[in-house]
């Protein structure tokens, strides 16, 4: 989720397309032929720099201006029929049961260069060493806090601290499996981290099933470009995690993914990989506990478990130890992992590391464990539990975004810019009552991507999701990730419960 | 393998079978009422008893009309066993069980949900139907034409296997004991040629006329027709057919799994009735008898498989 500031000048340059066909002029008002970014505002990541495509997108923009726009329309009409027939849906919550809806494609990818990737993974990569070493000391001997760095009631008074994982240790010291660092740019070397998704993030199938809709569609493309795989990532993840098993694990381990169930919006996503890993999809009623192992029901009787790929939250899991109305969970699984005989990917307590509070003290957090500065920027962050804070943010509720501490799929925030004068008012009520429920941050001049639209190409901000597997072996990072696109002219907002689409990522073997 | 997998994929060729048999049943009544002029014999009840669902349609409906028998059987959403709900239902597990399904075998699932729900989402005129009932038998064609070509034979195509079978014989007993009486020998002196009517709908509710006089010669007899849909094994959909072919992959799974189980031998003690019974004994016996014995040992096969296989619990 992010938000930005959209600007009256913006929304009327934003009228102006790049040319791909003399009729479109007609229907689009005035024409900015190229470069319609350059002259400040929002950083368009392929046409920033003025009049040629920035270097990443010179072979594919060539490409591009000599297609036939007819002929991407019809493309594009055809990859949303291939997502249809896949049944790459996801569903909505709040709506009839069941509504599968499809999260809209852009046939434009979005490209970072081999150079720009190497800076970002290397960030990536010492930000989830940080957050894996944070969990450790928060649930062992707190040094962290000790040493005064984060402050104690962070923690204490923070619904995303499980107490019940105090002095456990996760099989092969790891805690964050799967994480999905949330990217967002505004200029040539400005990178932001937006949020940290250290619980159980989502999108990587959308991520594949782009990659295979594009090589579908345009394979003359990937042999003109060095385009860096990502479709390896199953096989990848289901490595790291047999890695992941408990040391006492004989033989090959047994993985198996939990979903909550074919109602879940990201039913799709669970079933996609388990398929590609070639690993059971099993829900809490299939699972039992069977003399102190954790045991899946087959027609052959019930079979130990060694990882647990989980996608249902801590809350859920356990209903013994947890939530005791919870049908998505099995009874006493906490107890097994305690006891070391089953490792859970991701640990349960994650989310004391990637809740929005905490990740003000992301800079931090990323020195106090690794010794060095953090190479990605943390956005400025107030926390409204600070008197001080607080006032500011109230001064300038017009020109903020707010966000729910534990919120999250861009529900229950306020983007100032964009709110109405009553919106505001309501949020400042809601502020005043709970100032800890919510932090606030800059407007942020977010970049753009062109997208293909009837009319030519439009440019749309973006956001970046790379996804990044941990084991005890080491730290793998997909090149790329998920890019989430907002599709509506001037919006900020990519979620795809808000209307945000999906990107191919592109990152170049230069 | 999972038994809420194997739950999921008998369920979902189950459900697969049921479409394309009703939307058989809808097409052979609409082609006896077509064809029998100015009769007022209700064809519709039968048919509707056929799929078990007449006494929840007179619950909805105060009399049997062409339009709102053909509209209860086909999307009717309170009719559990309408094509429409039948292929929803089949879809539902398949998601279920996509990982045990190849990717063919999904994208003809999910394809002939897509097609088939948008056909029915309003109420089929008369002249649309034979087109709507032709893309039905189509779509769930090209999902066993996928299953066929693509899944490996292992326990996942058992199940799916079992599921087709056991609904089919299922569909098969109850044509022929919604239609007994008129295959009896007292209701017509032996030998004597049935009425058109009735064995054309016997026959053609189960894509049977045309093997039928392939393997019988035009003269039919009552005898010969029960012959023909219970013991004879080259017809695809004969009881001893179906489950000849449920034994079978029962016994496939007995030997990937190295057990027997319960269900094993009461398929085994099924299919002997084919081999032990010669016609005239099955009329001896009673056909009516035989019939209701035959379903409920097929229902008694299904629960003993779900034990057996873990389906549930």
């Amino acid at each position: 989720m992010f938000s930005a500031l959209p600007t009256a000048q913006f929304l009327t340059k934003i009228r102006g397309l790049p040319r791909l066909s003399v009729e479109m002029i007609e229907e689009t008002g005035p024409v900015f032929m190229l470069g319609f970014m350059s002259d400040g505002g929002f950083f368009d990541e392929m046409w920033a720099g003025g009049e040629a495509a920035r270097s990443p997108y010179a072979a594919f923009h060539d490409w591009i201006t000599d297609e036939d726009p007819a002929r991407l329309r019809a493309k594009q009409r055809e990859a949303e029929e291939v997502f249809r027939l896949t049944g790459i849906t996801f569903n909505v919550y709040g709506r009839k049961e069941a509504e599968e809806r499809l999260i809209p494609f852009d046939i434009v990818p979005r490209i970072i260069s081999g150079r720009e990737w190497q800076k970002l993974s290397r960030g990536i990569e010492q930000r989830v060493v940080a957050i894996n070493a944070f969990l450790h000391d928060i649930y062992h001997r707190q040094e962290i806090l000790k040493a005064g760095r984060v402050p104690k009631e962070m923690i204490a008074g923070n619904e995303a601290f499980l107490p019940q994982m105090m002095g456990v240790m996760p099989p092969g010291g790891i805690y964050t499996h799967i994480v999905g660092i949330d990217l967002v740019r505004t200029g040539e070397d400005e990178f932001f981290v937006l949020e940290d998704n250290a619980r159980t993030p989502s999108g990587v199938s959308y991520m594949l099933e782009n990659r295979e809709t594009m090589l579908r569609m345009f394979p003359e493309l990937f042999a003109r470009e060095k385009v860096r795989n990502v479709s390896n990532y199953p096989l990848r993840l289901q490595k790291s995690l047999a890695e992941s098993a408990p040391s006492g694990t004989s033989g090959d381990p047994t993985v198996a993914l939990l979903t909550p169930g074919i109602f879940n919006s990201a039913y799709f996503e669970h079933s996609f990989l388990a398929n590609n890993m070639g690993v059971e999809l099993v829900e809490g009623h299939d699972l039992r506990v069977v003399d102190g192992r954790l045991c899946m029901r087959t027609t052959e009787g019930y079979k130990a478990i060694d990882v647990l790929y989980r996608r249902v939250d801590d809350d859920f899991l356990d209903p013994l130890n947890f939530r005791p109305d919870s049908t998505l969970g099995v009874p006493g699984i906490f107890d097994v992992y305690r006891s070391g005989a089953v490792t859970l990917a991701n640990a349960p307590g994650t989310g004391i590391s990637d809740d929005k509070a905490i990740y003000s003290y992301m800079p931090d957090i990323v020195e106090f464990y690794t010794g060095e500065k953090a190479i990605l920027q943390n956005v400025p962050t107030w926390r409204c539990s600070d008197p001080d804070s607080l006032n500011y943010v109230l001064d300038n509720l017009e020109d903020l975004v707010v966000k729910e501490v534990h919120g999250s799929g861009g529900y229950g925030m306020l983007v100032g810019p964009a709110a109405s004068k009553k919106e505001i008012r309501d949020f400042r009520k809601k502020l005043e009552t709970r100032p800890s429920n919510y932090i606030a941050q800059p407007t942020l001049a977010l970049s753009t991507v062109p997208i293909f639209t009837k009319n030519g190409l439009a440019p749309r901000h973006v956001d970046l999701r790379p996804f990044v597997l941990m084991s005890p072996k080491g730290i793998r990072i997909t090149p790329g990730g998920l890019t989430r696109v907002a599709m509506k002219k001037g919006s900020l907002v990519v979620n795809s419960s808000q209307g945000g689409g999906t990107k191919d990522t592109w990152v170049l073997d230069d | 393998m999972l038994g809420k997998t194997a739950n999921g994929l008998y369920w979902m060729f189950r459900y697969l079978e049921r479409a394309e048999n009703n939307a058989r049943l809808i097409e052979t009544g609409q082609r006896i009422a077509l064809t029998r002029s100015g009769a007022t014999t209700d064809e519709w009840t039968p048919v509707m008893k056929t799929t078990g669902t007449d006494a929840a349609f007179s619950e909805k409906y105060e009399a049997v009309t062409k339009e709102s028998a053909i509209d209860w059987m086909l999307r009717d959403a309170e009719n559990p066993s309408s094509v429409r709900s039948s292929i929803e239902a089949a879809r539902q597990n398949a998601r279920m069980v996509r990982t045990a399904l190849t990717a063919e075998v999904w994208s003809a699932m999910n394809g002939c949900y897509i097609d088939v729900k948008s056909k029915l989402t309003r109420r089929v005129n008369e002249r649309d139907l034979p087109n709507v009932l032709g893309l039905i038998r189509q779509r769930t064609a090209l999902v066993r034409g996928a299953t066929h070509g693509t899944m490996l034979r292992n326990d996942s195509y058992d199940f799916a296997r079992i599921g087709t079978f056991l609904e089919r014989a299922d569909n098969t007993a109850r044509i022929l004991d919604t239609k007994y009486y008129v295959l009896l020998p007292t209701s017509a002196p032996v030998g004597s040629q049935l009425d058109n009517i009735q064995w054309e709908t016997i026959l053609r509710s189960v894509s049977g006329a045309a093997g039928f006089r392939a393997a019988y010669g035009q003269t039919v007899k009552p005898t010969e027709i029960v012959r023909f849909l219970i013991l004879d094994k080259r017809m695809p959909r004969s009881l001893n057919f179906c489950c000849s072919k449920i034994r079978d992959n029962l016994g496939y799974l007995a030997s990937e799994y190295g057990d027997k189980r319960k269900s094993h031998q009461m398929a085994d003690d099924l299919c002997r009735r084919f081999m032990s019974h010669d016609v005239e004994a099955i009329f001896d016996y009673g056909l009516h008898e035989y019939i209701q014995d035959v379903v409920a040992a097929l229902n008694s096969l299904g629960h003993q498989i779900e034990r057996d296989y873990r389906f549930f619990a």
